[in-house]
């Protein structure tokens, strides 16, 4: 049992954290994952039923009847976990379905599964790069790359956020490594932007690299068949590496894989430590996400929804006054700058009926505080229209619409 | 400002901070703690001393800490200039 001493400093530690703004609450929803939840916030208050405007439900799968029917049905045919990871005795014939599924939809070569894409992201720079190679990547990666590639010997550096030449430099510093990796986001969670695929692309093919995309905030949706990122920026087949989630679009449950060239998924097969230390993914979360595959597969008309949505979204708040990222994917950030006004309008845009949330440091840059709006297919032109009068009328209260950053900071700081 | 730190500010100017980022950058601006540089980024410039000065930093000497000034910095090419010296 650890002393009084122990337990003051890890208390101290916490009230730091809420001292300086850090600390996060969770919010009790009392339903499932929709356009409108119900949430207990404050913890403790009766349940609101509030516009959600922050999930990566982008194709509204995550209460899909038919998913939860599939989930159902691999419950009883499959059973509820399989108490092994894969290799021992852990892997039925329907992961070995849903990773071929994965692949004929990614236009990949072969697919594993990981308990989460953060698994797949740590294990795979370990398993297929050695202390020879060189890793570099995009600024603004996933917190989930950043730990993966700390775990592999290979040298790290990296690149400004989707600037090609300070890339063509790095690919031209580092050609006495053995094997260059680029390494991007398809998406940037936090910004919305698209990655320049085919730009990385044609410099990897260059300077003789590989190419890995994280297409957590695209598969499904990106590209005019929701093949991800490499589908809208015309480079099928031409990625090496692609990982993703089933935590997002794909169902929402959890789950996620590595596809990609067959040798570098092998590789993944046989040392990734995530993979091989851990359970295999549940029979219910494979059967639902074969569903989802089935689903998206058969039209397109989803993703279609989304892409209306995300597009009309952006206009109201744009019209509005509203500070807005430029983008053109289902992630649209409202730029706010400083970190308690972020959290103030939030709190008032859940009083009025939204579902938001602030972002601030250390998630995103200093003095780049802002509220993370994300579409989902299951919004209705109805919904959006409603969170636009809550956004309007938090915006004037605040004394923001019409406001760009120098002005926003003027008033409220960075 | 001598030539040492300079070559270094310009350095750390040019490669990390993005187009349009105005922050001012002096010679004890916190880089690692300030969030200006991270620890994968530091890597070329680690690089980039090593080639510049014909010095070898170990791995163990490269710190956040040891890194997260210009000022620092310096103190630590210097000391590996007089080691090759």
């Amino acid at each position: 049992m650890y002393s009084a001493k122990t337990r003051d400093a890890y208390t101290s530690e916490i009230a730091t954290l809420r001292e300086v703004g850090l600390f996060k609450e969770d919010r009790f929803i009392h339903s499932p994952q929709g356009a409108e939840i119900e949430v207990e916030f404050p913890s403790g208050e009766p349940p609101r039923r509030v516009i959600n405007m922050c999930s990566n439900n982008y194709l509204g799968l995550s209460s899909h009847p038919d998913v939860i029917a599939a989930a159902h049905a691999g419950l009883d045919a499959r059973g509820y976990g399989m108490s092994s990871v894969r290799f021992i005795c852990g892997t039925q014939d329907i992961h070995r379905e849903l990773e071929k599924s994965l692949s004929g939809f990614l236009g990949t070569e072969d697919t594993l599964l990981f308990p989460s894409c953060m698994d797949a992201n740590a294990g795979v720079f370990e398993a297929i790069l050695g202390e020879q190679d060189v890793m570099i990547a995009d600024r603004l990666v996933h917190a989930s790359i950043v730990d993966g590639m700390r775990l592999c010997k290979a040298m790290t550096d990296t690149f400004k956020h989707s600037d090609m030449g300070h890339l063509e430099e790095k690919l031209q510093e580092h050609q006495d490594k053995r094997v260059r990796m680029v390494i991007t986001d398809g998406v940037f969670s936090m910004d919305g932007d698209i990655a320049k695929l085919d730009e990385i692309v044609a410099l990897a093919e260059k300077y003789d690299a590989m190419v890995f995309v994280d297409d957590s905030h695209a598969s499904g949706f990106i590209g005019k068949t929701g093949r991800g990122t490499h589908e809208h920026c015309g480079v099928l087949g031409r990625i090496d590496v692609i990982t993703t989630t089933l935590g997002k679009a794909l169902g929402g449950a959890s789950g996620g894989c590595v596809s990609g060239r067959r040798e570098l998924v092998e590789l993944c097969r046989q040392r990734a430590r995530p993979y091989l230390f851990s359970n295999s993914v549940p029979p219910v979360i494979v059967a639902a996400a074969a569903k989802v595959i089935e689903l998206i597969s058969r039209t397109t008309e989803r993703r279609d929804k989304l892409e209306w949505n995300a597009a009309y979204w952006r206009r109201l708040l744009v019209e509005a006054g509203f500070d807005v990222k430029a983008g053109n994917s289902p992630i649209v950030p409202v730029m706010l700058y400083n970190a308690k006004l972020a959290q103030d309008v939030a709190r008032r845009l859940f009083a009025e009926g939204v579902h938001v949330v602030g972002f601030f440091f250390p998630v995103v840059p200093k003095g780049a505080a802002r509220i993370r709006t994300q579409l989902s297919a299951a919004h209705d032109q109805a919904h959006l229209d409603r969170a636009i009068e809550a956004f309007v009328k938090v915006g004037r209260e605040f004394e923001i619409l019409g406001l760009g950053k120098n002005e926003i900071v003027a008033r409220f700081g960075m | 400002m001598d030539e040492l730190k300079k070559v270094i500010l310009d350095y750390v100017v040019k490669e990390y901070l993005e187009e349009g980022d105005d922050r001012v950058v002096g010679a004890d601006t916190p880089l690692i703690t300030g969030g200006i540089v991270d620890s994968f980024s530091m890597v070329s410039l680690k690089r980039f001393l090593e080639r510049r000065y014909e010095i070898r930093i170990p791995d163990g000497e490269a710190t956040p800490d040891a890194f997260d000034s210009v000022d620092r910095i310096a103190l630590l090419v210097e000391r590996f200039r007089a080691v090759k010296a």
